[in-house]
C-alpha cells in the first residue's frame, strides 16, 4: 500500500478492481447485485441465449417493485403488461436460483429501501442495480450505482462491470439545519445550486455537521437524490450511527462477527489530506423547506422564495426555462407559497421509510386532509407498512382521511395505475419532476415529508417553519 | 453479421432543447415489454404524440423533412435521470446510430455505448454551429468518423471528439463485453476467493 492520503471512494473502488489495463476501463467486482421485474428480463435473455449461469446467486436479491399495484396486492395484477413483467421475473429467479421477495412476501418493497433495511448493504461493498436510485446504498459508505441492462447481464454473468472511474467531488455541509428543514431540503437545495449536471462524471462523497447529524434514514435521503445532480453515486462515511442502524438486522453480522466487522468499518474514511477533483462547501443554515418549479430536480427554490424570473436565466438557457414554466403552468417570478395543489404523494424510494411516515403522522395527528384534495401514502416495503401500522400510524393517516397503501415505487413513476391526470398539480416526496413523470400532463412539485404533510392538510404550498 | 460502427455521412435531426431525460426519450409506462425490440414506435412518445395518439405536426420527428436522419443533435446535458437502458434501444430501434450534444449524462452513455449508438460530445460553440448549419439547410450532410475521432460539418469545420479506446474497438468491430468479461473468469474467480 503506498502511504499517499486516499478518498474513501479511491479505497473501495481499488479494492473492488479485478483488472486494470491501459486504455480499458476497469474491471470491478461487484459484491451485491439487486434486481428487480423492469431492467432484468433481456439479461436474463442475454444469459439464456448463451447457456450461462447466475455467476453467484447469493450475491443477488431480487424484489418486484416498480409496477406494482399498490392496492389489492393480493389478487392477481390486473395490468397485462405488469403482470407479465412480474411473471417474467419469477420465471427467471426461478430458473437461475434467486431468492425472490415477491408481492405479499414480508420482505418485499422497493429496492433500494429493502436492502438497508434488511441489512444486506453493508459498509465498503460496491453495489448496482438496473436502476439510478442505487445511490442510496452509499448512505452506509458504499460506491453504489446505476446501470443500464447491458451491465446487468454483466454482472450477472461474471459478477463483474466494466466501468471508467470517475472522478470525485467532495461536498461539505457545515452547521446544523433549522427546524422544519430535512435531508430532502438539504439535497433539493445541493441540486437547486448545482444544477441537474452539476455533478456529471463525479461520484461524490458528502461530509460535514449537518451530514453527520442526519440519521441513517436521512443520508439515505441525500445519497438517493445524487443522481439528480448528475452524480454516478453518492456516499457518506459509516459512524456509529451506522454501526447502531445494522446491529441486529436479518441479513447483516451478528454478535461478534458483528463487532469484528464495526472495527473494520470503522477504518472506512477518507484520509487526512486526500485529493478530490472538486469540493463544494454550503452552510446548513442558508437552507430553507424547498420546493421545486420547473422539470428537472435543479429547478428548486425555498418555499419562501419565487420562481426566477427570465432576467434571471442566461440567454442560452431561456427557451428550455420557457419550455418548462409553460409545462407546469407558471409564470417567471411567481410564488409558489399559498398555490393550490391537487395530489399529495408520500412515497418512493427517496422518502418511504418508517421515519419519514413518523415525520408526517406526527404533523397530521388530529388534522384532517383539505377538501378536494387525493393524499397517497405509498410505505416503501411491506416491513415499512407493518412498523407503520404496529405503532398506530394507519389510525392517524386514516383519521385524517389518507390512506396507507401496499409498498411498490407507485406514483414516483407512474409505471402502475397510481397516475397523477394531466393538468393536476402534485406536491412529491419523490425524486423527479420531469415532464409526464407522475403521469402523462402532470405537474409534480417535489419537496420533503413535512412540506407534504402541509400541503395534505392545507391544499397549498405553505412554509412548513410555521407550524411546527 | 455483427452490428459495427465506423464512419457515417447522414442529414440530422435537430432537437434544440436542454436537459432532455430518459423519461422523455422513453416515458415509463412504455418500460413494459421484455424484448429490446419495438421501443423505437415510442421514442420521444410525449413530445411526438397527442394524448389521442395523433402525430404532433411541429415536432421534429414528424417532419418528413428529416426522415433519412441518423443523426440526432440535441441539447446540453442529454440522457439525464433514469438509468433505463430503453433509452438506448428506443433511439436505436428508431434508427438513429449516432447522438451529437454538448454534454451527456454518464449512464445513457455508458447505455447508448453498447447498443451501438454513439454518444459524440462536442463544444458548446460547435454544437450551436451545427444546429446554425441545419437550420440553414435541413438536408446538410453531417459526418462522423469514429476511427479517426472527428465531426465535420458540410462546410469543411471539423472538430474532435473523446472515446475510450476500449469502447471504440467494440464499436468498429461489434465486440461485446461480455465475452471479454467472461474470457476474465479465472481472475475473477481468484478474486471472489481472496475476498474474506
Amino acid at each position: 500500500m503506498s502511504n499517499t492520503p486516499q478518498t474513501l471512494f479511491d479505497k473501495i473502488w481499488d479494492n473492488h478492481v479485478v483488472k486494470r489495463q491501459e486504455g480499458y476501463p476497469d474491471v470491478v467486482f461487484i459484491d451485491r447485485h439487486f434486481i428487480h421485474e423492469v431492467t432484468s428480463p433481456q439479461a436474463f435473455d442475454g444469459l439464456r441465449k448463451r447457456g450461462a449461469k447466475v455467476f453467484n446467486v447469493n450475491r443477488t436479491t431480487a424484489t418486484a417493485d416498480h409496477n406494482v399495484p399498490t392496492k389489492d396486492q393480493h389478487l392477481p395484477i390486473r395490468e397485462a403488461l405488469s403482470r407479465h413483467q412480474v411473471e417474467k421475473l419469477r420465471e427467471n429467479c426461478k430458473e437461475f436460483g434467486i431468492e425472490l421477495y415477491d408481492l405479499l412476501h414480508p420482505f418485499q418493497g422497493i429496492v433500494h429501501v429493502i436492502g438497508p433495511e434488511l441489512g444486506i448493504t453493508q459498509p465498503g461493498m460496491t453495489i448496482v442495480c438496473g436502476d439510478s436510485h442505487t445511490s442510496t446504498h452509499g448512505a452506509f459508505g458504499n460506491v453504489a450505482f446505476g446501470i443500464g441492462t447491458s451491465e446487468v447481464e454483466q454482472v450477472l454473468t461474471t459478477q463483474c462491470i466494466i466501468q471508467s472511474k470517475p472522478k470525485k467531488m467532495l461536498i461539505e455541509v457545515n452547521g446544523t439545519l433549522e427546524k422544519g428543514v430535512t435531508a430532502k431540503d438539504l439535497i433539493l437545495y445541493i441540486i437547486a445550486k448545482i444544477s441537474a449536471a452539476g455533478a456529471t462524471g463525479y461520484f461524490v462523497e458528502y461530509a460535514g455537521e449537518a451530514i453527520r447529524n442526519l440519521t441513517m434514514e436521512g443520508r439515505m435521503t441525500v445519497c438517493n437524490m445524487s443522481i439528480e445532480m448528475g452524480a454516478r453515486g453518492g456516499m457518506i462515511a459509516p459512524d456509529e450511527v451506522t454501526f447502531a442502524y445494522l446491529k441486529g438486522r436479518r441479513f447483516a453480522p451478528q454478535g461478534e462477527e458483528f463487532d469484528r466487522k464495526v472495527e473494520a468499518w470503522k477504518e472506512l474514511k477518507t484520509d487526512e489530506g486526500a485529493q478530490f477533483d472538486k469540493v463544494l462547501t454550503f452552510d446548513a443554515a442558508d437552507i430553507k423547506p424547498m420546493i421545486t418549479y420547473g422539470t428537472n430536480p435543479g429547478m428548486g427554490i425555498g418555499v419562501t422564495d419565487h420562481v426566477p424570473t427570465l432576467e434571471e436565466i442566461p440567454t442560452t438557457e431561456q427557451p428550455s426555462f420557457e419550455k418548462s414554466l409553460n409545462y407546469m403552468g407558471l409564470k417567471p417570478g411567481e410564488s409558489l407559497l399559498g398555490k393550490a395543489i391537487d395530489y399529495v404523494f408520500i412515497g418512493s424510494c427517496t422518502n418511504a421509510r418508517i421515519e419519514d411516515l413518523r415525520e408526517v403522522a406526527e404533523f397530521v395527528k388530529g388534522k384532517q386532509k383539505a377538501s378536494g384534495i387525493e393524499v397517497w401514502i405509498v410505505p416503501g416495503s411491506n416491513q415499512v407498512a407493518e412498523q407503520a401500522r404496529a405503532e398506530g400510524l394507519d389510525k392517524v393517516f386514516e383519521g385524517a382521511g389518507f390512506e396507507l397503501r401496499g409498498p411498490g415505487c407507485s406514483a414516483c413513476l407512474g409505471m402502475n395505475e397510481d397516475k397523477v391526470p394531466a393538468g393536476k398539480y402534485a406536491v412529491s416526496t419523490s425524486n423527479r419532476n420531469f415532464e409526464g413523470r407522475q403521469g402523462p400532463g402532470a405537474r409534480t412539485l417535489l419537496v420533503s415529508p413535512l412540506t407534504a404533510a402541509v400541503a395534505a392538510v392545507t391544499g397549498k404550498v405553505g412554509d412548513v417553519r410555521e407550524l411546527v | 453479421m455483427k452490428e459495427t460502427i465506423t464512419t457515417l455521412t447522414s442529414q440530422a435531426a435537430p432537437l434544440p432543447i436542454e436537459n432532455i431525460d430518459t423519461d422523455q426519450i422513453i416515458p415509463a409506462r412504455f418500460l413494459k415489454a421484455t424484448t429490446r425490440e419495438g421501443f423505437g414506435d415510442n421514442l420521444f412518445r410525449d413530445w411526438r404524440y397527442n394524448a389521442d395518439d395523433t402525430p404532433k405536426t411541429d415536432f421534429v420527428l414528424n417532419d418528413p423533412t428529416y426522415k433519412a436522419a441518423r443523426i440526432l443533435v440535441a441539447g446540453k446535458n442529454f440522457g439525464m435521470g433514469s438509468s433505463r437502458e430503453h433509452a438506448a434501444w428506443a433511439i436505436h430501434d428508431y434508427g438513429f446510430s449516432v447522438v451529437i450534444s454538448s454534454f451527456f449524462a454518464d449512464i445513457f452513455r455508458n447505455n447508448s455505448l453498447n447498443n451501438f449508438v454513439l454518444p459524440v460530445q462536442v463544444s458548446d460553440e460547435f454544437l450551436a454551429k451545427t444546429f446554425a448549419v441545419i437550420e440553414a439547410d435541413p438536408y446538410a450532410q453531417i459526418t462522423v468518423d469514429l476511427e479517426n475521432q472527428q465531426v465535420t460539418l458540410p462546410d469543411g469545420t471539423a472538430t474532435a471528439f473523446d472515446i475510450n479506446p476500449y469502447k471504440k474497438n467494440c464499436l468498429m468491430n461489434g465486440y461485446d463485453d461480455i465475452d471479454y468479461l467472461i474470457s476474465l473468469r479465472p481472475e475473477i474467480e481468484a478474486f471472489q476467493a481472496s475476498q474474506v
